[in-house]
């Protein structure tokens, strides 16, 4: 069906003479860029283009394709970098050079390569969507070949051997072909037969996150805060360390050298549970800033769709979107284009809307074929000015579970990971208590709210200390000050750049919590029992403590820090 | 090419063409006025029915008989080697009085994206000689870091600075220098040129002046000339090229008057909501190409109206760059140079290019611990100011001196002292070792028994 351009004014383009459905894919102009129908009004339809307009003309040509937008979903996804509407970025790399000219198509999945197909069931059997009928060894993971959710029928055929993602492997008794690839527009979320509870906590090792606020698997979570506070940071922690087969990483408008670093690091590094290389497990989406708008808000939903995809299969994924302030403005941006009626801060009308269809689609489920599996969603917000009462951290918070509010005074002041540990939450904390109870020891929610009061203690005590400085506080309150110090500067803060402490698993956590508790104790019935709070605050093994987190033998060094404590303590005791 | 004498409106900047052939979109136009001069625009709408044309050099003196001509192209900058030494106008005109470029090529001023896939993560450290960016907020090849500051307060001095104290470590050969002004006074231009001249930094140095009172409208095009400019000298000429690009809020402010002459819907503080990306256009045309010599390192310019960091301009260009330098009046009221707060100050590269290999093992500890420190005595001054240093305990004392010890010795130091790296990292020692030991939790063991002059001395 062919139409021809109207108007061009920036991404958003008109054309006319062509009978177009909401979403779907056209080709603009004579190069044949890749666009999306956003409005229909009357023989006009209005188009937001992925790629760069200028010298387009009113009068070329346009082609609808009919197609919604859609992701290639096969083996060879793991380790691929894509742009936001899944174009490989080394396949336009090797087609126009280092910079990113337009009017280059390039399939998400590369069609040469022959991948071996191991199958699953024999000819004879009733399949239905979600099913699967073989596996291919794509890297460490496994990928799990199922049948596309809306097909169903009986195996008359089934292959062995090897074969490109788009030949036959499975024939149905309809003459239906199954292939390695199946496609899914992105605007659709995938079916699940039902949602779950999520029970789980995704292990971050980060202490913060875990210790703290932690999140569950199939839970979202929010990472609001300015420039320079930490979210990038957070989210390539997340990324690298988090317990999850497989992980989305999408750079959603924002800076190229990061996602450069994420490609350099990730190869090199190894996913602490399997040993195997981070990249193995990952797909990048990389939109930068100054790339195409419109691609920048296909991005987020290319990577939530690939993400389903690995659910569906079985696997726990997660998912980080860096950032999805710059997404909501990429909507804005189109919104204006298309004149309608601004809401909030120019924000269109369906900002909440959109957001909250985004976080839906995270959660802990039972797929179509009755395995578990989940995606955990985590979102960067960029506020501007730092302010969390503009539109999209607001709209974010309604609907997230897990708050991590960045503080740019920590981060000035380099506490890093700059959490507030006052201001943040998680509404998870509950539902994973029986797991923590199982997995890593009955007292860890006590330890955890023990923390938490001395830290809001602190914060209250500070404002005396403001006015009349610390010294003229009351003795056990100046120990309260110690230890709270103490629970920032060895527990919370944790340098993502130091090569023992960037990872901090679980069991280590616990027993550093504990060892300053014990401190805490020790500390707290010494001064009753009339010691100095001089001598209590400079026994030797308190500073110590400090870096056994930067430890390789960890559990050696803490345990002769944890009797050279209680060697000094007894001295501390002995001379009261 | 055809002309057409179909002006229907004039608006601001904008002219509306009707009765037209097709006609691309951000093509370049030509206007021809009465008089005979010509004037150059850009395609902003294009339909059947009208196009809408921003004009570069403003609409004074157009009337609706002018001649309007579309070059079914986008707007070029005809480059040669022979740029460097050469001063432009903001559109790119000679201002020299020297000939026209004669081009080896003609490229799109707005540049393409770098595709990710294609960058060399920066790390090569630059050393400005400066502390508080050599010691704290480490420059890297291929960077975009920003200088934030304010009316009033010395950033041209620091940029000269940099552009004449830059230079990477082993490496002999100097930075080529792209120098871009908007909207700066004619007084800031003749001070930078004098500076260049003296320096011998001209002969590789192309600059393009927008002056304050060129219109603003070509604003919007300078940095892109700038950055062409610094691309070419890159990556077709392997030269490490350092842009410098002042003063960026003009040009914000440009494109605020732009939208407002569109009658956009705004955003924030009535600045286009597209802001954000159009900024990115312009600082993520920094970095390095993985097999390519060259690289663009951007030193842009801005400063903060009423010194509000959260103000758009500010803002944005921080969620965009790789950190930012913050000069602060504070520092400056006291009579320091260079007025450097480097408490909100960030290099987001400063990771990569540090360290062994690169600068020295210790560097990142010793930078990480006298930020802690710094914060610290900095928050003790308000305490102070109620309750008196008698208050304090002996430890918190110890960390109100060093604040003031860290401003006078590390952050002050002369316009033309070009400190070493090592010399930086000595005088952190210097303060440090003034603190209790058992403070310096940020500093592991080893470092401390290597390099505290404590430990040093023995
Ligand atoms: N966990 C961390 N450990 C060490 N440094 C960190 C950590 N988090 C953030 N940083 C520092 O803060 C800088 C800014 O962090 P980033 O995540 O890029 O901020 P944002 O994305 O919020 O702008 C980083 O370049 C790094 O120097
Ligand atoms: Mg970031």
């Amino acid at each position: 069906m062919k139409g021809t351009v109207y108007r061009i004014a920036g991404p958003v383009v008109t054309v006319i003479d062509v009978p177009t459905k909401m979403y779907d894919v056209v080709k603009v102009g004579k190069e044949g860029l890749m666009g999306e129908v956003i409005g229909i009004e009357g023989a006009k339809s209005t188009v937001q283009v992925y790629e760069d307009t200028s010298g387009i003309a009113p009068g070329e040509p346009v082609e609808n394709t009919s197609m919604s937008l859609s992701v290639e979903l096969g083996p060879g996804l793991l380790t691929s970098v894509y742009d936001g509407i899944q174009r490989p970025l080394p396949v336009l790399l090797e087609k126009m050079g280092d910079f990113i000219e337009r009017g280059v198509t390039a399939p998400g999945l590369d069609r040469e390569k022959k991948w071996e197909f191991k199958p699953a069931i024999t000819k004879g059997t009733k399949v239905a969507g979600g099913d699967v009928i073989g596996t291919v060894q794509e890297t460490h993971i496994e990928h799990r070949i199922m049948v596309p959710p809306n097909v169903a029928g009986v195996v008359d055929e089934i292959k062995s051997g090897s074969f490109t993602v788009t030949e036959c492997v499975c024939k149905l008794a309809d003459e239906t072909e199954l292939t390695l690839m199946q496609k899914w527009p992105v605007r659709e979320s995938r079916p699940v037969r039902k949602k779950l509870m999520p029970d789980t906590p995704l292990i971050t090792g980060q202490r913060i996150l875990d210790g703290l606020f932690p999140v569950a698997k199939g839970g979202t979570a929010a990472i609001p805060g300015p420039f320079g506070s930490g979210k990038t940071v957070t989210q390539q922690q997340l990324a690298k360390w988090s317990d999850t087969e497989i992980v989305i990483y999408i750079g959603c408008g924002e800076r190229g050298n990061e996602m450069a670093d994420v490609l350099n690091e990730f190869p090199e590094l190894d996913d602490p549970k399997t040993g195997e290389p981070l990249m193995e497990r990952t797909v990048l989406i990389a939109n930068t800033s100054n790339m195409p708008v419109a691609a920048r808000e296909a991005s987020v939903y290319t990577g939530i769709t690939i993400a389903e995809y690995f659910r569906d299969m079985g696997y726990d994924v997660s998912l980080m979107a860096d950032s999805t302030s710059r997404w909501a403005e990429a909507m804005r941006e189109i919104s204006s284009r298309l004149e309608e009626m601004p809401g909030e801060e120019g924000y269109p009308a369906y900002l909440a809307a959109r957001l909250s269809e985004f976080y839906e689609r995270a959660g802990s489920v039972e797929t179509l074929s009755g395995a578990k599996g989940s995606v955990t969603v985590i979102g960067a917000v960029s506020p501007p000015g730092g302010d969390f009462s503009e539109p999209v951290t607001q709209n974010t918070l309604r609907i997230v579970k897990v708050f991590w509010a960045l503080d740019s005074k920590l981060s000035q002041r380099r506490h890093f990971p700059s959490i507030n540990w006052l201001e943040s939450y998680s509404l998870y904390t509950d539902a994973l208590a029986d797991w923590y109870n199982e997995h890593i020891s009955p007292d860890w929610p006590l330890l955890r709210s023990d923390a938490m009061e001395i830290l809001q203690k602190e914060s209250e005590l500070q404002e005396i200390v403001q006015l009349v400085g610390s010294d003229a506080l009351p003795e056990d309150q100046q120990l309260t000050l110690e230890v709270a110090r103490m629970i920032r500067e060895y527990f919370l803060q944790q340098n993502a750049y130091h090569d023992v402490d960037t990872f901090c698993e679980m069991d280590k956590q616990y027993k550093l919590m504990k060892a300053i508790m014990k401190y805490s104790d020790l500390a707290n019935t010494a001064l009753e029992g009339g010691a100095e709070l001089e001598d209590i605050t400079s026994v030797k093994s308190k500073d110590d403590l400090s870096k056994v987190k930067f430890e390789k033998e960890f559990d050696e060094k803490l345990n002769i820090v944890l009797s050279a404590m209680d060697k000094e303590f007894d001295a501390i005791r002995g001379a009261v | 090419m055809k002309e057409y004498k179909t002006i229907n409106e004039i608006s601001g900047p904008l002219i509306f063409v009707e009765k037209t052939e097709p006609v691309g979109y951000n093509e370049l136009v030509y206007i021809k006025l009465g008089d005979g001069t010509t004037k150059r625009g850009q395609v902003l709408d294009t339909s059947k029915d009208i196009v809408v044309v921003q004009v570069f050099e403003g609409t004074g003196g157009l009337d609706l008989q002018c001649g309007v001509r579309f070059t079914g192209e986008t707007i070029k900058l005809p480059v040669s080697i022979d740029l460097l030494g050469r001063i432009l106008s903001g559109s790119g005109d000679p201002l020299d009085g020297g000939p026209r470029i004669v081009p080896e090529d003609r490229l799109d001023i707005n540049g393409a994206a770098m595709n990710p896939y294609a960058r060399e993560p920066p790390a090569e450290f630059i050393q400005t000689g400066i502390s508080t960016i050599d010691g704290m907020n480490t420059l890297v090849r291929g960077q975009k870091l920003p200088i934030f500051s304010g009316s009033g307060l010395p950033h041209n001095e620091i940029a000269l600075q940099i552009a004449r104290q830059a230079k990477v470590l082993g490496s002999e050969e100097a930075f080529a220098v792209v120098f871009a002004g908007m909207g700066i006074t004619n007084e800031e231009a003749q001070s930078f040129m004098r500076d260049f001249e003296r320096t011998g930094a001209l002969e590789r140095a192309v600059i393009f002046l927008n002056l304050a009172d060129d219109p603003a409208v070509e604003r919007l095009i300078t940095p892109r000339l700038a950055l062409t400019a610094a691309e070419y000298l890159a990556y077709e000429h392997d030269m490490h090229v350092l842009v410098v690009l002042t003063d960026m809020t003009n040009y914000a402010e440009a494109l605020r008057q732009m939208g407002a002459a569109r009658e956009e819907v705004p955003g924030r503080r009535g600045y286009p909501g597209y802001m954000y990306t159009d900024l990115s256009m312009i600082y993520e045309r920094a970095g390095v190409i993985k097999g390519r010599k060259g690289s663009v390192t951007q030193f842009p310019i801005l400063s903060m109206p009423g010194d509000d960091i959260t103000h758009p301009i500010p803002d944005l260009s921080g969620y965009i760059t790789e950190g930012q330098i913050v000069v602060s009046r504070d520092l400056h009221r006291k009579g320091i140079y260079p007025p450097i707060n480097v408490l909100p100050s960030l290099s987001r590269l400063m990771n990569s290019g540090i360290g062994e290999g690169r600068t020295r093992e210790d560097h990142k500890a010793v930078s990480d611990q006298m930020y802690a420190a710094y914060a610290e005595g900095n928050d003790l001054r308000g305490l102070v100011a109620i309750v008196g240093k008698d208050a304090l305990s002996e430890r918190d004392r110890k960390f109100l001196e060093f604040a003031d010890m860290f401003e006078d010795q590390f952050v002050r130091q002369g316009k033309d002292e070009d400190r070493s790296i090592e010399t930086t990292l000595e005088i952190g020692w210097r303060l440090l070792a003034e603190l209790p030991e058992a403070q310096l939790t940020r500093i592991d063991t080893e470092m401390i028994n290597k390099y505290h002059p404590a430990h040093r001395a023995k």
